[in-house]
């Protein structure tokens, strides 16, 4: 996966010296162990500040929506699948568009690192081949990388870019069993208070920093509902009610649109896994209409199409 | 997510068709009357630490 980086800084250099694009968008080291960032680079001189690791979990489609210039951009297999749901949305055009594919092995949950070393610092993280050398103040462990993958990783049906100009390494094997959905199955399971209780729960810790909508591609509206105050669609508190609200809202927006690409659940501060909103609805849209959000540029997503003649009978 | 079903529903009503409108609606308003006041996603006061 480290090996990716000489790659990408390569092709990176190109195409801005050729002029091909007028920016990239890609991560470069954060200041911390464990965390990158997004960096956006003009000048071909500054294409070594580029970086790649298993860290680079953020989702940078999130930049795209209504940019005007030609953009080179780093994209796993989400974020590729993200980048051809904004080409559908009419959010950026192909045209516009270099994009340097990651075959994607998988990124790192910081969280489960951080929860084997008990919260300790971590000061340097190494990574080489299928290993992680996590070390810190009187510590060093090595670990294997695939113990510690994000959640949404483990069961990720797409790590090769679906769309690219260029790639940055050989395609990696996909995986053959489809998601078995079981957290998601567990609960459909329950009743309808159960279901109440559980949700109440999981998000009883939510401050409503709105960090999970800010990491979401997906959600470019100019002006969100909840930041709406006339009319104001939901309370700015964070009474049950208007957190409920929400996430309830937050999630149906993401219907039939979402890639699970996890940047939601790792964007938040207090570890609440708000992918189990919108797993049932990728599961439904799996389901009911056998779509996958972005696997094609061509496909309209299931909610924007109908048929006259629909068989369902609520449609009357 | 645990709403009540009862209290969802849905329907594809064009804006000529205001029959149907009143039809569905008046529907909609026996079922909600049946399962009674709400319980969920009601806003109270706020608590007073």
């Amino acid at each position: 996966m480290i090996e990716y980086g000489d790659t990408i800084r390569k092709i990176a250099k190109k195409i801005l010296e050729e002029k091909k694009v007028d920016l990239i968008i890609g991560y470069k080291k954060g200041t911390l162990p464990l965390m990158t960032e997004p960096v956006l680079i003009r000048d071909a001189e500054k294409a070594d500040q580029l970086h790649w690791d298993s860290f680079c979990n953020m989702n940078l489609a999130n930049y795209l929506p209504k940019r005007e210039e030609k953009i080179g951009i780093i994209a796993k297999g989400c974020d590729s699948r993200n980048i051809a749901v904004h080409i559908v949305e009419n959010q950026i055009k192909r045209e516009q568009l270099y994009i340097v594919g990651v075959p994607c092995k998988g990124m790192i949950d910081r969280r489960k690192i951080i929860s084997f070393v008990d919260g300790k610092e971590v000061r340097e993280v190494i990574e080489s081949g299928g290993d992680i050398i996590v070390k810190g103040a009187g510590f060093e462990h090595t670990l294997k990388k695939s113990d510690y993958l994000q959640d949404n990783c483990i069961t990720c049906m797409h790590k090769n870019p679906v769309i690219h100009d260029a790639i940055a390494g050989d395609l990696v094997e996909e995986r053959k069993d489809p998601d078995s959905y079981d957290d998601v199955k567990e609960i459909e399971g329950m009743g309808s208070e159960e279901k109440w209780k559980f949700f109440s729960n999981l998000i009883k810790n939510c401050t409503r920093c709105y960090a999970c909508r800010n990491a979401c591609p997906l959600c470019y509206c100019p002006t969100c509902f909840v930041d709406e105050s006339d009319p104001q669609w939901v309370g700015k508190s964070i009474d049950p009610t208007d957190t409920m609200t929400f996430h309830i809202l937050r999630a149906y927006h993401c219907a039939g649109r979402c890639t699970d690409c996890g940047a939601c659940q790792q964007a938040c501060p207090v570890d609440i896994n708000v992918r189990l909103f919108t797993r049932k609805l990728n599961k439904d849209v799996l389901d009911l209409y056998n779509h996958e959000a972005g696997l094609s540029v061509e496909e309209r997503p299931p909610l924007d199409t109908f048929r006259p003649d629909d068989y369902d009978k609520f449609i009357r | 997510v645990g709403l009540d079903p009862e209290r969802l529903h849905f329907s594809w009503i064009s804006s000529s068709e205001a029959g149907k409108f009143a039809e569905v609606a008046t529907e909609v308003i026996e079922e909600v009357r049946k399962v009674g006041p709400i319980a969920k996603l009601v806003k109270g006061s706020a608590e007073v630490v």
